[in-house]
């Protein structure tokens, strides 16, 4: 069995292995899906800046299963951006090892590596002489793809990461916002299909509703396409909402907690992890569950386009006095109450209230919450990537949802505080019995 | 015989010193450029050689020209020699240095992604480095043309070609008929010739400067 922790780090970690159990995949659905993704292991990895008095990144070790995001998170010059670098060998480790699915790659030539592990950067770091599509073609023109598979690579990632092919194409980086520069940061990142993806602080430039959107976006690619990413963030939140597993580091990179994020949320090992999850767990909790978690109600709509005498007799008639009206696209656009109908003079266009906010099934909970919180209607409509109505999610849900959850998290954190007890138990009986096994050291 | 009469007369003349006056900046301009450019891309990493490099090229063009042409002919000979060596020596700093200055101005988190994609060595400098420098490159172009099209002048008194060849003959005869007819068609085409160089530059600018970064 592989000894991924060393002894002497082992007290400052006792959840590595997770109330899940240490052999088990992060994501509960990843199963089902292909993972594209690759392993990266990192062994007793160490950056001594040269003139430094001490080590920026200090024997760090780690191992990132295929296709998991894993996100590390800490104080600003923790280390987060060299023990990254250090991956895909823009610096050169003062020692220490890195191997990505197996293969040792510490010594290889990094200009070929680099090609296979994507990279993106804060404030996108697009070549602003070169067109989007240029930019996004680099790397497959790299590895020597034909002319025609750059083309089409290119349309599909622009596609992939939400942005028109036509519209963008032929933009240049500054003629884009901030965050359709990310988007394409992500896009150029991932062109050549790269198993691994490294990102530093990629959304650290953006304000934050778009930050928010990346984000979102972020996780929905992760569900198509299951890479492997390690992800540099100082934003505890950040971390939460977007990591399968994350690493809190303190100085010189080393790991305070390396688990799951519901695992830090209510059980972090130290001061140092409770001091940086911060106030208002329970509250970061809700950004851990998304929407397509919790159950997705139907609910009865109409459209704009239907008759003005079929929408009447609905309201009057159904048995739910409201009705959400849809435009034309079937994109959420006005709560109709039955209240209303005195207002509809022959049409539509005064009656009824307009929904400003939706949330798609990526949301987390917390934005569908905040989206219940601030609509009339005490409930929000779900809508697809195109914005289209799916269905809509009330108060009572998230409130029954985020019950079980905190339920669930406590009952896991209990049973592994008493796993981890038992363990010390059976590790201290050994010792004193004198059989220590080389198992129960590595545990 | 008045100017007009005098450029009649002998216009076939006054046009082959300005082809041949144009003709040798600008090769001697394609000299400096690949020179000064290659000077730069070597140096530009290094704070001392990068400095070194403009010192040197600067410390060139605080010498006469006149003293210069003259300093080379024992070492070349007369002729199209000195002149263009001249040229392109005087032509390099502004190449030189706006190839340092732009080339370390290119943001260093682009060289980063640039290398973080895995762009060799080599695609770094010609795909993103080089483009990105190549605006206040192409001024120092520019600025080393305007330069050489005065000094070229200089090359024919040591026996050079072009229109400096005309300005000479009407100084060294003076108060005949046609002198001054002679040193104003020679300097009046110089000063065509300039303009329609820095005409030419800024088609250049607007064909070779990407529209992503153009001002
Ligand atoms: N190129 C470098 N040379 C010397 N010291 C560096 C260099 N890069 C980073 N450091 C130092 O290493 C430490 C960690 O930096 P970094 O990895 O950028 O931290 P983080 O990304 O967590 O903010 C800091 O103290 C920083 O000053
Ligand atoms: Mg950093």
């Amino acid at each position: 069995m592989p000894d991924h922790d060393q002894p002497g780090t082992a007290e400052s970690r006792p959840t590595e292995t997770g109330p899940s159990g240490a052999t088990e995949a992060p994501h509960g659905d990843a199963a089902a899906t292909s993972v594209t993704g690759a392993t990266i292991r990192l062994e007793n990895l160490t950056k001594h800046y040269p003139g430094a008095p001490l080590p920026a990144v200090d024997g760090v070790t780690m191992d990132i299963n295929a296709g998991e995001l894993v996100v590390l998170v800490g104080p600003s010059g923790c280390g987060k951006s060299t023990c990254l670098r250090m991956i895909n060998r823009l610096i050169e480790p003062t020692s220490g090892r890195i191997s990505i699915d197996g293969e040792d790659v510490t010594d290889i030539d990094p200009v070929g590596l680099r090609r296979k592990i994507g990279y993106a950067i804060q404030a996108s770091g697009l070549f602003p002489h070169m067109t989007v599509a240029e930019n996004i073609a680099q790397v497959p023109r790299m590895v020597g793809w034909s002319k025609k598979k750059v083309k089409n690579r290119v349309e599909e990632m622009l596609d992939l990461v939400g942005l028109d092919p036509r519209e963008f194409h032929s933009r240049y980086p500054r003629q884009l916002s901030g965050g359709q520069q990310q988007r394409v940061g992500v896009a150029r990142a991932l062109a050549a299909d790269p198993p691994v993806l490294l990102m530093d602080e990629p959304f650290g430039a953006v304000d934050p509703i778009t930050r928010d959107h990346l984000q979102d976006e972020l996780i929905r690619l992760q569900r198509e396409l299951h890479k492997t990413i390690v992800f540099v963030t100082h934003d505890f939140d950040e971390a939460i909402k977007l990591g399968d597993r994350i690493a809190v580091l303190r100085e010189q990179s080393h790991i305070a907690q390396f688990d799951t994020p519901e695992a830090i949320l209510t059980n972090p090992a130290d001061d140092f992890v409770s001091g940086f999850v911060g106030a208002g767990a329970a509250l970061k909790r809700l950004n851990l569950t998304r929407v397509r978690d919790v159950e997705i109600a139907d609910f009865d709509t109409v459209r704009v386009d239907d008759p003005l005498q079929d929408i009447f007799d609905k309201l009057r008639s159904g048995d739910a006095n409201e009705l959400l009206l849809l435009d034309q696209q079937n994109r959420p656009y006005k709560w109709l109450r039955r209240g209303d109908l005195s207002r509809v003079k022959g049409s539509l266009a005064r009656a009824g209230t307009l929904i400003h906010d939706h949330v798609t099934r990526d949301a987390t909970l917390r934005d569908a919450l905040e989206a219940v919180l601030t609509d009339s209607s005490g409930r929000v409509a779900v809508t697809g990537r195109r914005g289209e109505y799916i269905g809509v999610v009330d108060m009572e849900t998230l409130l029954n949802s985020v019950h079980e959850m905190l339920e669930a998290d406590r009952l896991a954190a209990m049973e592994h505080r008493h796993s981890l007890e038992a363990d010390r138990a059976r590790r201290t009986r050994a010792a004193q019995e004198g059989t220590f096994t080389t198992s129960g050291e590595a545990s | 015989m008045n100017f007009w009469e005098y450029l009649g007369s002998r216009y076939q003349q006054v046009l082959v010193d300005t082809y041949q006056h144009a003709s040798v900046v600008f090769q001697c301009m394609v000299i400096a450029t690949v020179l000064g450019v290659a000077i730069g891309v070597l140096t530009y990493r290094r704070q001392w050689a990068g400095n070194l490099a403009i010192t040197t090229t600067a410390s060139i063009l605080t010498i006469p020209s006149l003293a210069l042409i003259g300093l080379l002919i024992p070492l070349v000979g007369l002729g199209v020699a000195p002149t263009v060596l001249a040229l392109v020596l005087y032509g390099l700093l502004p190449v030189v240095r706006n190839a340092v200055v732009g080339l370390r101005g290119v943001d260093p988190a682009l060289v980063d992604a640039a290398k973080g994609i895995g762009m060799s060595r080599t695609a770094r400098l010609f795909k993103v480095e080089l483009p990105l420098a190549w605006p206040p490159i192409l001024t120092g172009i520019r600025v080393a043309t305007q330069m050489l099209m005065g000094i070229a002048a200089i090359a024919a008194f040591a026996s050079g070609p072009g229109l400096g060849n005309l300005i000479f003959r009407g100084i060294s005869s003076l108060g005949s008929a046609n002198a001054l007819n002679q040193v104003l068609a020679g300097t009046l085409g110089i000063v065509i010739l300039a303009l329609l160089f820095d005409a030419a530059y800024v088609l250049i600018g607007r064909l070779t400067i990407s529209r992503g970064i153009r001002a």
